[in-house]
């Protein structure tokens, strides 16, 4: 077997419609930016599912870590004045 | 890869993460896990992706024959999803720190798994109906569970796949039943598809339960939600009436219904044959390597280009 | 443009006996009305080019590529479906996209050469791509725009889906002449050896004249400016060397066809034409 070199890997995030935001919808390999665009058209577009795409090497992605859940999003879960349910409104008033 | 042997888990992590589990968690993949369970699940998505991969192989063989312009297209569009639902597994073995290429290298070595269906030879355009009826009417019935299995990146590759497989039964299920309404010779050609392509789709579900050696790990961790028999025997309650409607007989003297299970009791599997098809003695074995090879082989230079372009465009980039 | 030779050549003095019928007859077998030969041209380039990239389902270089390739062939096959449609429709004889592509003879097909070449390599396969693609796009422009409502139809619809793939197939022509030295040689031998088809892609005959006048009107002239500047600034980028204009190989568009077209045929027809009458 060749120690042949593979193709680096691409995240893709595709809009399902104008306005909407971007979701990942899956990853791919590609030798540049041009290439994982037409793949990603091809691969993850090929039902009409994006009307734009973006696409970023894997590499270049930063994640969380598991251990950073607590400290991150828990302290979120709290912070009920946050939410609109929080506040009280005479009834028969339509706020918005 | 290298297969080390299995590491003694810290027992505080393997039950937080038992627990999490048990609370119908999805794993992620930064997520810790047990070795074991990133092997079983490294060795089932890949042995997923290659069924995919080989898959397009049987059914590839008719899209230059295909018997209508609309046939034609539905077929490549088939066969092209097959494409996509393997490279999206590979993403998600992917995720778990495996390469795609070194997979790939062990499924070109023949030291990988793929599924035993696509070892059997599409002798007729009936086979392009049946293999959509039966054997992608078999992957729905198993991967509408593997969605919820517990591994995130594996369950959402599950959810996109099983979307676009419908049309993929529909569409075989579809030239079956145009054929049951055909000419003598075309009613022929279908039963003759049925009659090799049964047991073989029955076989898909992998060995019984008592002979299955990994399952009983798998379902605790999620990472199967059903056992092999209970699959085959929704697979086969699924598909008998399908049968009768079309008007196409089963290979199988003793195929009943017993109202008390209501399930459709089959007859006796020849796991011999599964375990030679397994082994690499099946019909078409040798070819589908053979065919998976020479076009590995035949566009080794054609990846090693768009490299070798991506590169010099990457250093003029820098350079400027 | 060559006049259409129209000989309807005479007897022979002295050689035709009395009571038989002549032995002479036309240097060219008669063509369908136009605007059928027309369709017929633009639908069998697109069903037998999308049959050969259908050939690649499967064996791709990378699986990536399997997709892309199958996207091709589906968009050709589906165009010539509309394009064989609209030509039985026009010809009035009952004869569907599926009569046209399955129970013709090679002979009555009126695809380019080009087209019908085996699938060879990759680079093979780009390149002729690429050279097709790149008349295509241009091709569908100026039918966009033009008087038969059917045609311009199709037209809008096939230039979205051709431009995406001149785009897909360029670029390939580009990564595989300017990517390392073995791909650079197995690219410019492709071009070197398909070039003398491409002439057939611009050659122009009475059915385009006779189209023209029912408003199909395409300016062969101007288009083909445009292919070469096209073509002139992605083979620079691929750092390719554009081959001599030589002698052309022709005569698709009248029967004409290479060896392979009849291989061809007999694999996509074999099913349907051994079942005659079927419904798939």
């Amino acid at each position: 077997m060749s120690s042949e070199t593979s193709w680096p890997l691409w995240e893709v995030f595709t809009q399902g419609n104008a306005g909407e935001p971007f979701e990942h919808a899956g990853s791919l390999h590609a030798t540049d930016a041009e290439h994982a665009l037409q793949n990603a058209r091809d691969v993850y577009a090929r039902r009409g599912e994006a009307v734009n795409l973006w696409v970023v090497p894997s590499s270049a992605i930063t994640a969380s870590a598991p251990s950073d859940a607590g400290p991150f999003f828990e302290p979120g879960n709290d912070k009920a004045y946050r939410h609109p349910q929080f506040y009280k409104v005479p009834q028969g008033i339509r706020v918005f | 890869m290298t297969q080390t042997t299995v590491p003694q888990e810290d027992p505080a992590l393997l039950a937080a993460f038992e627990a999490r589990i048990a609370a119908g968690e999805s794993i992620e993949p930064k997520d810790w896990m047990p070795e074991r369970y990133r092997k079983q699940l490294t060795r089932m998505m890949a042995q997923h992706a290659h069924s995919e991969i080989v898959g397009m192989l049987p059914e590839g063989n008719w899209i230059t024959r295909a018997p209508s312009l609309r046939r034609k297209m539905s077929l490549i569009a088939k066969v092209q999803d097959e494409a996509g639902h393997g490279l999206y597994i590979y993403c998600g073995t992917e995720t778990l720190g495996v390469d795609r290429h070194d997979l790939f290298n062990q499924l070109l070595d023949g030291s990988a798994k793929y599924s035993s269906i696509f070892n059997y030879p599409t002798l007729s355009w009936a086979d392009m109906g049946v293999i959509g009826w039966f054997v992608d009417g078999a992957a729905i019935v198993n991967q509408t569970v593997l969605a919820k299995a517990s591994y995130g990146p594996y369950a959402r590759a599950m959810v996109r796949i099983c979307k676009e497989e419908n049309f993929h039964k529909r569409q075989g299920f579809e030239i079956c039943a145009t054929l049951a309404k055909g000419t003598p010779a075309q009613k022929e050609m279908l039963q003759d598809a049925v009659n090799r392509f049964w047991w073989p789709s029955l076989m898909m579900f992998g060995p019984s339960d008592k002979d299955s050696p990994n399952s009983a790990e798998l379902l605790k961790w999620r990472v199967k939600r059903k056992t092999n028999d209970e699959l085959r025997q929704r697979f086969v309650n699924l598909t008998v009436p399908q049968a009768q409607a079309i008007g196409v007989t089963l290979p199988d003297p003793d195929l009943r219904y017993d109202a008390a299970t209501k399930n459709w009791e089959f007859g006796e599997i020849d796991w011999s044959e599964f375990w030679d098809v397994v082994k690499g003695n099946g019909p078409c074995n040798v070819e589908r390597l053979e065919a998976r090879n020479a076009a590995h082989d035949a566009g080794r230079w054609v990846r090693e280009a768009a490299l070798a372009h991506a590169a010099k465009n990457a250093r003029s980039v820098s350079a400027a | 443009m060559a006049a259409h030779e129209e000989e309807e050549g005479g007897v022979a003095a002295g050689e035709a006996k009395s009571g038989v019928g002549t032995v002479a007859g036309p240097r060219q077998a008669p063509l369908a009305a136009p605007l059928v030969e027309y369709l017929l041209r633009l639908g069998d380039d697109r069903l037998i080019l999308g049959h050969r990239m259908s050939e690649w389902t499967g064996h791709g270089p990378i699986l990536e590529e399997d997709i892309a390739t199958a996207n091709i062939a589906l968009d050709l096959i589906g165009q010539a479906a509309q394009l064989l449609k609209l030509a039985g429709e026009v010809e009035g004889k009952g004869r569907t996209e599926d009569t046209l592509a399955y129970f013709r003879d090679g002979v009555q097909f009126r695809n380019c050469l080009l087209v019908e070449l085996p699938k060879g390599d990759f680079g093979d396969t780009m390149v002729r791509q690429f050279l097709f693609d790149a008349h295509s796009v241009l091709l569908w422009e100026a039918l966009a725009g033009c008087g038969h409502a059917g045609i311009a139809g199709i037209a809008a619809k096939a230039l979205k889906e051709d431009k995406y793939h001149l785009r897909h197939s360029s670029e390939w022509v580009v990564r595989l002449g300017d990517g390392t030295e073995e791909s650079r040689a197995r690219v410019q031998r492709s071009l070197d050896r398909l070039w003398k088809y491409t002439a057939e892609l611009f050659a122009a005959d009475e059915i385009d004249d006779a189209v023209a006048a029912l408003g199909v009107r395409v300016d062969a002239a101007g288009l083909r400016a445009r292919w070469d500047a096209m073509v002139n600034e992605v083979l620079a980028r691929a750092t390719l060397t554009r081959p001599a204009e030589g002698a052309a190989q022709r005569g698709g568009r009248r029967g004409r066809h290479t060896e392979h077209l009849g291989h061809l045929l007999a694999t996509m027809q074999s099913v349907a034409r051994a079942h005659p009458g079927a419904t798939w």
